[in-house]
């Protein structure tokens, strides 16, 4: 060893006097603050509950049948397509990309399962594993392109939606199947539409395959290294490649694994309106419903956080809202405007909730 | 002696750019071998392209006497190459035990984790755990935590605790001291002393001319994408290594590499 290295450490001697805390910060003023901030932080699903729980008492106390089992079920029926359509939304979005295709991509696949049953005599089952398996052979080819030719998922994600909607319209003549004609021929198109009861009151299958699907969901992104994966190349994808994830082949299972339930979704859409119809407004909307339980289910649209439990929350907000204020006689409209004051303010928390890291 | 991580001839084009110019490498069993260059001498590209984060245009690399190509930093980690980088490639919002374990997470045993591939958090725990406190590098209450709330020096030590944890051949450290401070430093320092006591040879990327100067054993010069030479630092000073890998110096006759 030269002499020169001695020296150059040697300022490092008086650190054995250094007092042994690194920074410290006086913030015992908005200590309370801080600290809801790191629980929400820590548990993002935790706004939206906070959200819809209130939205509850509210339209509680200003209409007494709000608070029925009837009107809770019915909440629970109207959102189960949008639900599902949001858990899709909701793993894209975690891997920091945007899915417009969700809804075009439901109302096709539902187009498949009634076209392939009455066009070609398929027996409905197996029309049905055809429409999954579109669903996922189109969800895969988004995740291609936006993993392998790089391009950003918002423009191609709005190239499918167009192409499978125009697809949609010119394969099924633009023509619905009657709900009758698969009452009496296909009836396990409307399964999830099957109702059933709990109590004094009914819910449809429906109901029970959302729910069902949240709690798997929630599961594989908390608990297995899939969903862990899913997070970190949201969260900083060169980071997780460098760290061992592959980053491609995890996208393009995540757009696959959206387009099934996509699929699923175009299915159950078959029970909840009876009709194939290859005009349903999903295909034009289903997508900004999806983002909407997304984001006002706390998931950041920079990727890498949230949970799929809260776009859940999300959900069943819009729902509540969208009833209790139907039921409140009001300007329909409202309801739309109050669910951009939501987004917005979904955004601004999510954004202050972020802080807490800089 | 064989090296037990050995390139020939790397060769590395970005557009017109020459990053890597028929650079050479060799490191030997249990040393600690500094890499030191000017910016932009390519030091970087070279220890991607020996860790698998980018392919070479040419050139050959050999581990342990056979000859590897890795296409991937997995690749290179499955082989016993374990990297550092100066980025830290730790995911912010997830958890410690979820960086360290990142890409090769534990299952729980039986059903649980072969049908439901249900992860092992607690042994994930107490591993991750284990791993920071046998480097004191860091006084962590909580290994669930979120990787963004820690610290720059806590989180060099996270990354740092990851690569030592499952290096089983060689250990490449990018700049790790170039964004920390004084105390943290010296514990990374003594940790890569530590990882060579123990058998494991380090590659170390700085600019930090004293730390280089105290824990390695060579120093490799880098210069205009190639191997300038390799010098003891007990036979030279910190101005001659300077001197060198800024060209101010002709290199001096090369030893046998």
């Amino acid at each position: 060893m030269t002499e020169t290295e001695f020296k150059g450490q040697d300022f490092e001697k008086s650190l054995t006097d250094a007092t042994a805390n690194v920074a410290e910060f006086d913030d015992s003023e908005r200590s309370a603050l801080r600290r809801f901030q790191q629980i929400l932080h820590s548990t993002p699903s935790l706004v939206p509950l906070i959200v819809l729980a209130a939205s509850l008492i509210v339209f509680g106390l200003l209409e007494e049948r709000f608070f029925r089992a009837a009107t809770l079920t019915l909440i629970m029926q109207q959102i189960a397509v949008v639900g599902i359509l949001g858990v899709a939304q909701s793993l894209v979005i975690l891997t920091a990309g945007i899915d417009l295709s969700v809804g075009a991509f439901a109302v096709f696949t539902s187009v498949v399962m009634g076209q392939f049953t009455f066009r070609y005599g398929i027996p409905p089952a197996i029309s049905i594993v055809i429409g999954l398996a579109v669903g996922t052979a189109l969800g895969a080819i988004n995740g291609w392109l936006v993993a392998k030719v790089k391009l950003p998922p918002f423009i191609v994600t709005l190239g499918t939606w167009q192409i499978v909607l125009a697809a949609n319209f010119m394969y099924s003549a633009n023509e619905t199947i009657r709900s009758q004609d698969i009452e009496a021929e296909a009836p396990i198109l409307q399964f999830w539409g099957t109702s059933f009861k709990i109590g004094a009151t009914t819910a449809t299958l429906a109901v029970l395959l959302l729910i069902a699907i949240v709690i798997i969901m929630a599961y594989v992104l908390r608990q297995t290294a899939w969903g862990r994966h899913t997070y970190a190349v949201g969260d900083d994808p060169e980071a997780a490649e460098l760290a061992g994830v592959q980053v491609k082949r995890q996208l393009i299972q995540v757009y696959a694994l959206a387009g099934f339930f996509t699929a699923v979704a175009g299915w159950v859409m078959i029970g909840r309106y009876g009709s194939v119809s290859p005009a349903a407004s999903t295909g034009q909307i289903g997508n900004i419903q999806a983002i909407t339980a997304v984001v006002i289910g706390g998931i950041s649209l920079f990727g890498g956080r949230g949970s799929i439990l809260g776009m859940f929350f999300g959900a069943l907000i819009v729902g509540v809202f969208e009833l209790g204020l139907r039921m409140l006689g009001t300007n329909p409209q409202l309801t739309y405007l109050l669910i951009g004051v939501l987004i917005i303010s979904a955004v601004a928390t999510d954004q202050w909730i972020r802080k807490i890291s800089g | 002696m064989e090296p037990i991580l050995k390139a020939r001839g790397l060769v590395k084009r970005f557009g017109k750019v020459i990053a890597l110019n028929n650079a050479d490498f060799d490191l030997y069993p249990g040393e600690v071998l500094a890499v030191i260059g000017d910016n932009g001498a390519g030091k970087s590209v070279m220890i991607k392209s020996l860790s698998g984060a980018i392919r070479p245009d040419s050139g050959k690399v050999w581990l342990d006497g056979d000859e590897v190509a890795f296409s991937t930093p997995l690749d290179a980690r499955k082989q016993g190459i374990e990297t550092v980088y100066q980025t830290l490639a730790l995911s912010p919002a997830l958890s410690i035990a979820d960086n360290i374990f990142m890409g090769r997470e534990l299952r729980k045993k039986g059903p649980l984790g072969t049908i439901l591939k249900q992860l092992d958090r607690p042994a994930m725990n107490r591993f991750a755990r284990e791993k920071l406190t046998e480097l004191g590098l860091m006084t962590i209450q909580n290994i669930a935590q979120s990787v963004e709330t820690l610290s720059g020096g806590q989180r060099q030590g996270v990354a740092v605790a990851r690569a030592a944890a499952f290096g089983s051949k060689v250990i490449i450290l990018d700049e790790p001291t170039a964004a920390l401070g004084v105390k943290e430093s010296r514990k990374v320092l003594e940790l890569i002393q530590q990882v060579r006591d123990r058998g494991m040879p380090v590659v170390l990327i700085s600019h930090n001319m004293p730390h280089v100067f105290e824990v390695a054993d060579r120093i490799h010069v880098h210069r205009l994408g190639e191997r300038l030479c390799t010098i003891s630092p007990k036979d030279y000073t910190m101005s001659d290594a300077v001197a060198f890998m800024t060209g101010a110096k002709e290199a001096p006759a090369q030893e046998a590499a």
